[in-house]
């Protein structure tokens, strides 16, 4: 079973406490945005074989938001970070950039 | 064996067949296996032989002798340099467009490119339910030419792919469900689709091991298609490879696909594990992989990939005649012919690509389906495995032209793409040779973007 570490309340916490929220770092776009935007916002998702970013939340915990950094190749956690930035802080990237030298996802290295 | 005739025209392996030679070179070919004993014809070099057909006359003659004349299925071939058409993957939905590419088309210079094993993929691991009962009209078009060709497809390609029409419920457990299927009973019959909506009485009669009033999810009726039912998984593949291999078609296992290439936004070919290899067409139908091969051609999909699992019991006697569906609490199950009870449930809520899920969804499906079928409650479980499956966010498959000339997919086929692997193949076929096709319309990758989409998730809950 898929175990992530909860940034908040620091627990191990199981993948049947947990809820996956698909994609993280989705940059949302208002009403003014071209066409194009939108359809990637609304639709388009990284589905990578390697690096990913998710949202997670700790729905039997202490229900908050979180984002999770994972290899969908090998199921291996990178790290768990909260969900108050718009890109994977630094040492996360540094800790995957360590195990997968050369990533890359969306518009992060 | 005894040593080839030298000079033996089914051994030189520039061998070509010609279709209207073939009959003459059957004949000759049996002269040739009882003349040296040879056991096969088209062997691991790729040299090309006539097809032998399968019946129950063949069955009797190499009864007579000891079987030694079987010939392989379909030929393992290396790559050639260029071919017209590319298709990467070899499951059923590749091998199918590549099968009525040449028999719709006439188009057989076509290579299959696969990076394991032929239905290595999600066409390997399914539970074989065949089902056309689907909401939207697209999708009923498509999803009943496919449940139709199933019909005949052991006979249209002298393969027996054990089809078998046992009927199929969708079970109704909740009010909501009952006016679902009551709502897809209507339009089925509006797109002459025959499903009939059941109450829980027949329920019972057709399927006698169901407990309909369950503590929690009583059995309120059923959406019930009779000429739905399952087939052989492998079986499916083989028999399309083994006539793409008779048409010429070159199937190729072990080579994967690393990168497309493209010159001016055209396609110009593929690199390989096994080489360069040119085409002026490319059909991506990877499953559960589409997102990594968009990649490589450098565009995004609407799709997440992510593991759908399934296992099997021990081995019983047969005890239930019929497929049965419970969406609500996420678990089907079949008796296969061997006598194992075949059990899928719902996907895991991540991606991933590792062909192995959660044990607590299993666990999940288990339990929902014991509070059913009580009997089943004491079955030991044999296997379980699992496979990654293409998901869209209308849960219905694409079929289309991609921002690259010449680059079409076919995916999105997600937790329900056996049952349409005939039709996908006719339909992408005609979309590849012709640039449209009336029944791959509606399937567009740009749908999205102008809101046109075809919601199945909403109908089927669970669309396998
Ligand atoms: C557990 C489970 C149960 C299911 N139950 C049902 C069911 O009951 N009814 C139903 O209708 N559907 C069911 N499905 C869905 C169905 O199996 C799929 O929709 C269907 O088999 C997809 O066929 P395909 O040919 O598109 O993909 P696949 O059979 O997965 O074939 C794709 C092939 O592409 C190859 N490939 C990938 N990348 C590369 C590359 N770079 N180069 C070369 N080759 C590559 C793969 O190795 C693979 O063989 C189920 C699926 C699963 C996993
Ligand atoms: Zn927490």
């Amino acid at each position: 079973m898929l175990t992530l570490h909860c940034p908040y309340c620091g627990v191990a916490a199981d993948e049947t406490d947990l809820h996956a929220g698909g994609q993280a770092h989705l940059k949302r776009e208002g009403p003014d945005a071209s066409d194009d935007a939108f359809e990637d916002y609304l639709f388009m998702r990284e589905n990578p074989k390697g690096v990913h970013f998710e949202r997670w939340r700790h729905v039997y915990g202490c229900g908050k938001w979180f984002y999770a950094a994972r290899c969908t190749a090998t199921l291996e956690v990178f790290g768990t970070y909260p969900a108050q930035t718009t890109e994977p802080p630094q040492d996360i990237r540094d800790k995957i950039t360590a195990k997968r030298p050369g990533w890359a996802w969306g518009a992060f290295k | 064996m005894k040593p080839p005739a030298a000079g033996c025209r089914f051994h030189a392996g520039a061998y070509v067949v010609k279709c209207k030679e073939r009959d003459a070179d059957s004949i000759l070919l049996a002269l040739h296996r009882v003349q040296i004993g040879c056991e096969r014809v088209t062997d691991q070099t790729g040299n090309r032989g006539p097809m032998k057909r399968y019946s129950a006359f063949a069955i009797a003659r190499e009864a007579l002798r000891q079987h030694t004349g079987w010939g392989r299925a379909w030929a393992a071939r290396t790559p050639r340099r260029k071919y017209d058409v590319v298709i990467v993957g070899a499951g059923g939905h590749g091998l199918a467009t590549a099968y009525y590419l040449g028999r719709n088309f006439g188009i057989t210079n076509v290579a299959i490119l696969e990076k394991g094993w032929l239905g290595g993929g999600n066409t390997g691991r399914n539970t074989t339910i065949i089902r056309s009962n689907y909401l939207q009209d697209p999708s009923a078009a498509i999803y009943e030419k496919s449940r139709s060709l199933y019909e005949t497809m052991s006979q249209d390609l002298n393969y027996n792919v054990m089809f078998s029409p046992r009927g199929v419920i969708m079970l109704a457990q909740t009010q909501a469900e009952v006016r679902g299927y009551k709502r897809t009973a209507h339009a089925n019959a509006l797109q002459g689709v025959t499903t009939e909506w059941i109450g829980p009485d027949r329920v019972k009669e057709l399927c006698p091991i169901m407990n309909i009033d369950g503590p929690r999810y009583p059995v309120l009726g059923g959406l019930y298609q009779a000429r739905g039912g399952t087939a052989r998984h492998d079986a499916v593949a083989w028999g399309y490879a083994r006539a793409c291999s008779d048409m010429g078609m070159d199937v190729i296992q072990q080579c994967e696909v690393t990168g497309v290439r493209q010159t001016g936004g055209k396609v110009v070919g593929v690199t390989t594990t096994k080489g360069d290899i040119d085409c002026d067409k490319l059909g991506l139908v990877v499953a559960g992989h589409s997102g990594v091969l968009a990649q490589m051609a450098g565009f995004r999909l609407p799709i997440e990939s992510v593991a759908l699992q399934a296992l099997v019991s021990e081995p019983i006697k047969p005890c239930m005649d019929i497929v049965v569906m419970a969406n609500t609490v996420h678990g089907y199950m079949s008796q296969s012919d061997k006598g194992e009870m075949v059990i899928g449930g719902g996907t895991d809520g991540y991606n991933n690509y590792t062909q192995r899920g959660s044990f607590h969804h299993i666990e999940e499906t288990v339990r929902a389906l014991v509070e059913t079928f009580p009997m089943i409650s004491r079955l030991k479980m044999l296997r379980q495995w699992g496979g990654i499956v293409d998901v869209t966010g209308d849960r219905s498959p694409i079929l289309s032209k991609t921002p690259v000339d010449g680059v079409f997919v076919n995916c999105g086929w997600g937790t329900g793409g056996f049952k349409a692997i005939p039709g996908s193949g006719w339909a992408m076929a005609e979309l590849m040779a012709k640039g449209q096709s009336p029944l791959t319309d509606e399937f567009s990758m740009f749908r999205f973007r102008e809101g046109k989409f075809i919601d199945e998730s909403v109908a089927a809950g669970v669309a396998h």
